[in-house]
């Protein structure tokens, strides 16, 4: 592993969000939406006086989830862009190394959600009193374990798309979606058919939220759920990894590296 | 040290079914010119993206300088460099910011310094903070070249170098290209549908055609073997009965 490499390529997606206007909205614009419809939607739901906590629920809540969301489409967006540009072959062609590339995707991921999540914090807390950090250090693995999850699913699309070309370049906003429903992001897994949820636990994103919520309401850090959200990511992480590997060495025997240039 | 700047055996690539290079084995020593001929689809450009290490070849052995491409693909490309106006850099970054990226990629030792004296030798330091894909494409092409030595390479990969050159522009990338063989002993591989160029430019060609080379060595033996009066007559001679025979 070159750690200039991958700074090399960070550099680039720095340079590229310098010069693009659409590329820096892109960090605030719709994250700031989505807490401006959630926050005064739990306030107005607040002062019916029925469900307490109900700010910090749901915005605790959408935070994770953007902060899962965000870094999948970084790593996603990241490759694309490569494509739009037709950049791969000048890529591959240097002493870059498929890990590399993945790495650097991943710290680019990083670096995007750390400027979108700190301008949500600063307004959930302006405008709503919700400050993020009550988590406290229970935030820590949380977050970790989102963006674990995150990178898996970013990596698996970005194979789909080396594999299938722009046709699958729209997994990139909306593969992360269907988890939405699913992962018990704003509400718990109670919810959930009996049977629904015993498939959905082997998901890491059900444990990272229901942690959350018993976070919230006063409970200490579960650290069973906290666990299996890391032990399922670590299976996910695998899995995408050798997924990319492997639609990495079909590109390179199909010739795709130089048909997605075209 | 390996005298070889490239040894290619038996290579071979079938996509589907059709076959695009066809047991093509050649060796090229270090400090050679070597023209990579042949009509379009002839399979030049899977030859030479196998040679790269971006395509995996159905059968055959690649090495450069004496390393096994693709277990050594690393080192290899630390070494080499490859320029082609089909594959242009960036559009959305400025030259300068293009260059650095790819020395950070190449490892290179102050990219700054090494950025500003190619680009002066080539004559495009007044471009370095334009737009990329603002550039004209004999512009373009420039800086691609600066990008194809940032890594004082030992072996170049030239696709049409001089494609998208006016003539004085292309003359002077000719000019350089030389230079660079004669005071360096860089080896350069290169394509080229531009017969004088080839003429002027190869120690050596080699001409494929449908994925299988029909001549190897000096451009006026080769011209001289077939009878024909210079290396445009050959090319067109061969493409069309090779063309004819198939």
């Amino acid at each position: 592993m070159n750690g200039r490499r991958v700074w090399a390529l960070t550099l680039r997606q720095l340079y590229l969000m310098r010069r693009s206007f659409a590329r820096i909205t892109d960090l605030f614009y719709w994250p700031l939406l989505d807490l401006f419809f959630f926050g005064f939607l739990s306030l107005y739901l607040g002062r019916q006086g029925r469900v307490p906590l109900l700010v910090g629920l749901l915005l605790g809540a959408l935070i994770l989830w953007d902060i899962f969301f965000r870094v999948q489409q970084a790593i996603s967006v990241s490759f694309l862009t490569e494509l739009w540009t037709r950049n791969l072959v000048n890529l591959f062609v240097t002493p870059l190394t498929v890990a590399e590339f993945l790495v650097a995707m991943m710290v680019w991921g990083i670096i995007k959600i750390s400027i979108t999540v700190t301008l949500m914090a600063s307004v959930a807390f302006a405008l709503y009193h919700f400050n993020i950090f009550t988590l406290g250090p229970s935030l820590v693995p949380l977050v970790a374990a989102l963006i674990l999850f995150a990178w898996a699913v970013g990596t698996a699309i970005t194979a789909l798309i080396l594999r299938y070309g722009q046709s699958a370049e729209t997994l990139a906003w909306s593969l992360a979606f269907l988890f939405q429903p699913f992962g018990a992001v704003f509400f718990p897994l109670t919810v959930y058919p009996d049977w629904l949820r015993r498939v959905l636990v082997a998901l890491p994103l059900p444990h990272v939220f229901e942690a959350m919520r018993e976070v919230l309401n006063g409970s200490p850090p579960p650290a069973s759920r906290v666990g299996w959200a890391f032990l399922l990511d670590a299976g996910y992480l695998a899995a995408a990894f050798a997924f990319f590997g492997y639609m990495f060495s079909v590109a390179r025997r199909r010739g795709l590296l130089l048909k997605l240039q075209e | 040290m390996s005298p070889w700047a490239v040894e290619v055996c038996g290579l071979t690539k079938v996509f589907d079914g059709t076959v695009a290079v066809d047991g093509v084995s050649f060796r090229v020593a270090r400090g050679e010119l070597v023209g990579f001929l042949g009509p379009n689809g002839a399979g030049k450009t899977t030859t030479i993206a196998m040679l790269l290490g971006l395509i995996e070849p159905t059968a055959g052995s690649v090495r450069i300088l004496g390393l096994p491409m693709p277990a050594r693909r690393e080192a290899i490309l630390g070494r080499v460099n490859f320029s082609s106006p089909y594959v242009a850099l960036p559009y959305d970054l400025t030259v300068r910011e293009n260059l650095t990226v790819f020395a950070h990629l190449y490892g290179v030792p102050d990219p700054a310094g090494r950025i500003r004296r190619l680009a002066e030798v080539f004559g495009v330091a007044h471009l370095l903070g334009r737009r990329t894909g603002a550039l004209s494409s004999g512009e373009t092409a420039r800086v691609n070249l600066v990008k194809a030595l940032l890594n004082d390479p030992e072996v170049l990969f030239l696709d049409e170098p001089t494609a998208a050159l006016d003539p004085e522009a292309a003359d002077a990338v000719r000019a350089l290209l030389l230079r660079l063989q004669r005071e360096r002993g860089i080896t350069v591989f290169y394509t080229s549908h531009n017969m004088r160029e080839v003429e002027r430019l190869s120690t050596r060609i080699i001409f494929l055609h449908r994925g299988r080379i029909l001549a190897d060595g000096p451009a006026e033996e080769v011209v001289r073997q077939y009878g024909k009066a210079d290396l445009e007559e050959f090319f067109v001679a061969l493409a069309r009965s090779a063309r004819e025979e198939a």
